[in-house]
C-alpha cells in the first residue's frame, strides 16, 4: 500500500521533504519512525491525514503522515 | 470645579482625548494615569493612542482590554514581543515572570535587550519599556521562575495566560495549573525557522498532546538558537489570541496546533 510521508524542518536533512513510499498493510507510524532513523527524543507533531496522532496509530492505504520535531524554544 | 468627567469631555476632539488632556487631568484631579484612561473609555471616549485600533476593537472592547489581567510567563524572545504589543493594544494589567538577567547572546532577538541592560532583569526592563509606552497599563513584575508550586499564586486574576517560557517541562506544568484554574492559555514556542503556537481551552490537554513524544531535554532550538523573526512572527499570532480572548471574538485556534516553517514560508495545521 501507498503512504505519502512528508517530513518537516531539520528531519528533511539526508532524507526527503515528500515521498509516496510502498509498505506492508499492518504498519505502525512508529515501523516508519525506525525506518527513517530519527530519534524518538527529538519527535513533535505526528500528524496523519492532518491529525495528531500517537505512534501506535496503523496506517492505511492512501494515508498521509506528516512529522515534525520538536519545538520548545522561547 | 469642574468634574473630571467634565473635564475629560470638553477636552475630548470628537471622541478622541489627547495625551496632553489626560496628563492635565491626572494633575489637576490628583488620578492615576490609570484612572484617567479608565474614565476616558468609561465615558465611552477613545485615548487618542488608540485611534487606529478603532476598526479592529470597539471602545467598549477597548475598556474590557483595560479591566483585563493576562499573565505572560517567559519575558525573553516571545514574552518580550508579548508584553510590548499587549501594551500597545490596550490590556491594562500585565504580570510579567522571569528569573533571568539579559546576556549578550540574547541581543540578537529579545525585544527589551539592549547593551545598556546587560546583566540586568528582564522582567524590570519590561516594567521601563512598558511605563515609557503607556503608563496607564500596570506591569506586576516577578523575578523569578515559574514552577508547580508558585504558579498558581503568579496568576491569580489573571484572564489569560500567555506560554513564552523555553522548556518542556515547565510549559507542561504551566498547562497543568491553568486547567486547574480555568484559564485559557495561549501556548507558542519556537526553534530556528520553526514554530507553533495553539490556544488551550480549559479541560483540553492540548499542551500534553503536543508534547506526548517528549522524555528530556529541548527541542530544535537547541541546535538551530533562534534568530530574530521567528520569535516577533509567533509573538505576534499568540497576541492576536489573546485579544479575541479579552474581547469575546469567537475564531480561535482551538483544537488544531499551527506549525510555521518561515524558510519554505509554509502554514500547516494540525488537529487534535
Amino acid at each position: 500500500m501507498k503512504v505519502t510521508v512528508k517530513l518537516f524542518a531539520t528531519f528533511q536533512k539526508g532524507r526527503f521533504t515528500v515521498e509516496a513510499r510502498e509498505y506492508p498493510q499492518g504498519i505502525i507510524v512508529d515501523d516508519i519512525i525506525t525506518e527513517l532513523e530519527i530519534p524518538r527524543d527529538s519527535l513533535g507533531i505526528v500528524m496523519v491525514n492532518h491529525r495528531h496522532v500517537e505512534l501506535g496509530r496503523e496506517l492505511v492505504d492512501g494515508d498521509t503522515l506528516a512529522i515534525f520535531p520538536l519545538v520548545g524554544g522561547g | 470645579m469642574e468634574s473630571l468627567d467634565d473635564y475629560l469631555a470638553s477636552g475630548a476632539v470628537g471622541d478622541l482625548v489627547p495625551w496632553s488632556v489626560q496628563m492635565s487631568a491626572m494633575e489637576m484631579f490628583s488620578c492615576s494615569c490609570a484612572e484617567v484612561e479608565e474614565r476616558i473609555l468609561s465615558l465611552n471616549l477613545l485615548p487618542a493612542r488608540y485611534q487606529r485600533n478603532r476598526q479592529t476593537i470597539s471602545t467598549a472592547g477597548q475598556l474590557r482590554l483595560f479591566r483585563s489581567r493576562v499573565a505572560v510567563i517567559g519575558c525573553g524572545g516571545l514574552g518580550g514581543y508579548v508584553v510590548e504589543q499587549l501594551a500597545r493594544l490596550g490590556v491594562g494589567n500585565l504580570v510579567a515572570v522571569d528569573p533571568d538577567v539579559f546576556e549578550e547572546h540574547n541581543l540578537n532577538r529579545q525585544l527589551f535587550s539592549s547593551i545598556a541592560e546587560l546583566g540586568k532583569s528582564k522582567v524590570a526592563a519590561a516594567v521601563a519599556r512598558i511605563g515609557s509606552i503607556n503608563p496607564a497599563v500596570s506591569v506586576t513584575a516577578h523575578r523569578i521562575a515559574f514552577t508547580a508550586s508558585n504558579g498558581a499564586e503568579l496568576l491569580q486574576g489573571a484572564l489569560v495566560v500567555v506560554d513564552a517560557l523555553d522548556n518542556i517541562p515547565a510549559r507542561l506544568e504551566l498547562s497543568e495549573i491553568c486547567n486547574r484554574l480555568g484559564i485559557p492559555l495561549v501556548h507558542g514556542a519556537i526553534g530556528g525557522w520553526y514554530g507553533h503556537l495553539a490556544t488551550q481551552f480549559p479541560g483540553e490537554e492540548l499542551v500534553k498532546s503536543i508534547y506526548r513524544n517528549w522524555s528530556a531535554g529541548k527541542g530544535v532550538e537547541q541546535q538551530l538558537g533562534n534568530p530574530s523573526f521567528t520569535p516577533a512572527v509567533v509573538a505576534s499570532m499568540q497576541v492576536a489570541e489573546v485579544c479575541k480572548l479579552l474581547i469575546g471574538e469567537e475564531r480561535h485556534l482551538r483544537g488544531r496546533i499551527l506549525s510555521l516553517d518561515l524558510h519554505a514560508m509554509e502554514f500547516h495545521e494540525t488537529g487534535v
